[in-house]
């Protein structure tokens, strides 16, 4: 019979000791982790990022990665949207009882994977055992630090009219790889979650031009939210043009058939730029030389009429607005 | 409304025909469109094949457009 | 992707669109009755690039928009009974009905599942001998004869807990309504593209021929729309009035005649409530005598409880078209996307939904 997850595991007795040390100090070894105090203790001076995030999505494996690849890379990227060159991070698990022992170890391997890759140290972390039904396989929460570097101040709220809109990337392949998992929905597709580290590949940016004025990666709510996002935060206005944005077929297909439009569907391994107009080729040369960049284009500019409001030209020539996603994506037929 | 996009039926079993568009495959159902053979392409609306797409219509219709805007062109 | 990327791309539009400004003298309103058409226009924009002398304005084609809060309620009630599992298409999670919406009622704990087919829901049965499920059967003729197919396929198989709750709706009929309340004066209809796949061309020869107005059947992709506008275009200056297709790969003038059978076969004709409209004869279908087992409305004891309308809500005028989402107090302001009041805001191609999401009237 499969070794299960108990409660015994999380409640902090022999079992849970036996838990961790086995399937995750071991797995994630650095010297820090092992000390197993209840804190991390690390020396740390200069302008610090932060980030918290967690980690629910089902199902827990999809093709591309699984959930605590999708940990480690969500929260690196986080703070390397911010400039900085991630560091530690932390990795709490709330496991529902039952969840076969030998999926944990696959997920904690990906996380040992992920982390190596992106150069970080999972330093400290928390295990919980929770009832059947009161979590869907697994939840992961993190915490990470990273630290920023001077000169650099990569905001939200800094970009401006005449600024050029960079995409390191096709749009969506997150999104329909995980939803071609899910039940009364399935189809068959090649598609591959994008999920990946993004900090080498912003440290190669930075090094092309110092004067990035913002970063984000488009996750959930997919591009147009995060134009959104920026376009507001920023007080301008975000054009973009449709002919511009890659997208692959079976992306296009998977939301043609689901009613689905790209620029709401989520990724985990690309990330918008807006950067001064001079510097735009320079970093569009720098990305395309790295693996995670190399479709990057320019999409379109930054405007000063209609703050807040993000506009698309579409193949018609004609403009129309693009806005945040609202709610769920949810399949239609209409 | 409606939305039924145009697949490529690969394979054909009983009532079912496994279709393809832009590289992703699904299982849908022939129960409207009988008459559907391996290498049709057929309008699929929440699962089922509502027609069978007139290939030869559709490049007449391109030809038609790609003549105006030939036209067009040398209007312009 | 073949047969839709060719039928996008800009270069063939422009051409299109200079013929369309060229021919184009006299002022004329088109309406586009059906959803899929309302989007396609204000996602790309369609609009702005016709000439001024063109109005377009947008009809009741959206099942979605016009499904009364009645027959919702209906759906909602039929949640709430135990080991009853509702299946339905994603479009109707968000429309509230009188007190509820089917989002609701699923975060209280109704067994309430999106499916992209009813062949999902058919296996959801299959897999749940002990519970009922319950298809919410929405769409116009394009949707009808699937959902009749799963119901023939459930009595093939002798299965016992496969229900609908048919709420399906025809389109001639309402369109012969709203031409004769003569609240809308159209010069030009864009004809539903799936529908007539379904139905043919012929169904609607009676508009040219009764009310004189051209007619011609569209596709969905941007240059569909665009060839469609300059057939009527045609039409309008040459003082005719026909039907005509444009979407020739997908629409045949005899329709589907196994589905126009299947939909024979399973429904029969029955009055119907159309949300702004009020009942129109003739124009739902009812599952017909044979297959009432079938029938979710004879199967349980459905006790909605009232009906009520939300006040200042004017989805019904703005389906007849007779008035904008501009013209709605509670447009932007109380009706808003993340938090609708009438389901023109939350149906991906309801109109107010669509002036929203594209802003409606920007750029043109």
């Amino acid at each position: 019979m499969e070794d299960k997850i108990l409660l015994a595991h999380g409640s902090g007795g022999k079992l849970a000791h036996e838990l961790v040390e086995k399937s995750f100090v071991k797995a994630l070894a650095n010297p820090l982790l092992a000390k197993l105090d209840d804190s991390a203790v690390f020396d740390l001076s200069g302008r610090l990022a932060f980030t918290t995030d967690s980690y629910v999505v089902s199902p827990i494996f999809f093709p591309g990665g699984d959930i605590g690849k999708l940990a480690v890379c969500g929260t690196v990227n986080d703070l390397a949207m911010c400039g900085a060159k991630p560091l530690y991070l932390s990795l709490s698990f709330i496991i529902e009882e039952g969840l076969p022992q030998s999926e944990l170890e696959q997920i904690v391997d990906s996380v040992q994977k992920a982390a190596q890759e992106a150069g970080v140290e999972i330093v400290t972390g928390d295990t919980k055992v929770v009832h059947k039904g009161s979590a869907d396989k697994l939840f992961i929460n993190t915490a990470g630090v990273g630290i920023i570097a001077q000169g650099i101040d990569i905001s939200g709220s800094n970009a401006r009219p005449g600024d050029k809109v960079i995409l390191s990337g096709t749009i969506g392949d997150h999104g329909i790889a995980v939803i071609s998992q899910r039940e009364g929905l399935s189809f068959s597709t090649k598609l591959k979650s994008d999920c990946a580290p993004l900090g080498d590949l912003v440290a190669e940016m930075v090094n092309a031009s110092p004067n990035i004025h913002c970063l984000r990666d488009p996750t959930r709510g997919g591009l147009a939210t995060s134009l959104n996002e920026l376009a507001k935060q920023s007080g301008v206005s975000i054009r973009i043009e449709e002919e511009k944005i890659p997208v692959r077929e079976e992306v296009l297909a998977a939301c043609e058939m689901l009613g689905f439009d790209p620029l709401y569907v989520a990724n985990e391994g690309k990330l918008v730029a807006i950067v001064p107009a001079e510097d735009a080729d320079k970093l569009l040369t720098a990305m395309r030389k790295n693996k995670y960049g190399k479709n990057t284009t320019i999409i379109g500019e930054v405007g000063a009429e209609h703050p807040g409001r993000v506009v698309m030209k579409t193949v018609l020539g004609a403009s129309r607005i693009v806005d945040m996603l609202v709610g769920d994506l949810l399949p239609r037929i209409c | 409304m409606c939305l039924a996009i145009p697949a490529l039926i690969k394979y054909i079993e009983d009532k079912e025909a496994e279709v393809e568009i832009g590289g992703i495959t699904r299982r849908i159902s022939l129960w409207l469109t009988p008459e559907a053979r391996a290498g049709d392409y057929v309008l699929v609306h929440t699962g089922y094949a509502i027609n069978v797409l007139d290939q030869e219509q559709a490049e007449e219709t391109l030809t038609l457009l790609r003549q105006i805007a030939e036209l067009d062109e040398e209007e312009g | 992707m073949r047969f839709i990327s060719e039928f996008r791309r800009s270069e063939l539009a422009e051409g299109l669109i200079s013929q369309i400004h060229r021919k184009s003298r006299t002022p004329a309103r088109f309406m586009e009755f059906c959803g899929g058409h309302t989007v396609t226009i204000f996602r790309y924009g369609i609009r702005q690039v016709l000439p001024s002398t063109i109005e377009m304005v947008s009809g009741p084609g959206c099942p979605i928009c016009v499904t009364a809060n009645a027959d919702l309620d209906k759906a909602i009630a039929l949640s709430q009974i135990p080991d009853v599992i509702i299946t339905t298409f994603g479009d109707m999670l968000k429309v509230p009905g009188s007190r509820s919406s089917l989002q609701q009622v699923k975060a209280d704990g109704a067994q309430v599942h999106t499916v992209y087919s009813t062949m999902d829901a058919l296996k959801m049965a299959e897999d749940n001998p002990d519970k009922s499920v319950v298809f919410l059967g929405i769409g116009f003729e394009t949707t009808a004869p699937t959902i009749a197919a799963s119901i023939l396929q459930a009595e093939e198989k002798g299965m016992r807990n496969y229900y609908v709750l048919s709420l399906h709706k025809v389109c001639p009929p309402v369109i012969r309504a709203l031409l004769d309340s003569g609240e809308v004066k159209l010069d030009g209809l864009i004809c539903p593209g799936h529908v007539s796949a379904i139905i043919g061309s012929h169904p609607w020869e009676f508009i040219a021929r009764d009310y004189g107005i051209p007619c011609v059947v569209s596709g969905f992709e941007p240059l569909d729309i665009l060839q469609c506008v300059d057939m009527l275009v045609d039409q309008v200056e040459n003082g005719e009035s026909r039907v005509e297709i444009a979407y020739r790969r997908g629409v045949r003038p005899e329709g589907n005649q196994q589905a126009l059978r299947l939909m024979e076969q399973v429904f029969e004709p029955s009055p119907a409530q159309w949300r702004g409209m009020g009942e129109v004869p003739d124009s739902g279908l009812k599952i017909r005598k044979k297959y009432q087992c079938f029938d979710a409305e004879l199967a349980f004891d459905i006790e909605p409880g009232p009906t009520s309308e939300p006040v200042g809500c004017i989805c019904g005028d703005i389906l007849r078209g007779v008035k904008t989402p501009a013209d709605c107090r509670l447009f932007g302001k109380a009706c808003v996307p993340e938090n609708p009041i009438g389901p023109c805001m939350v149906s991906s191609e309801g109109s107010c939904s669509a002036y929203y999401l594209y802003g409606g009237s920007f750029g043109g």
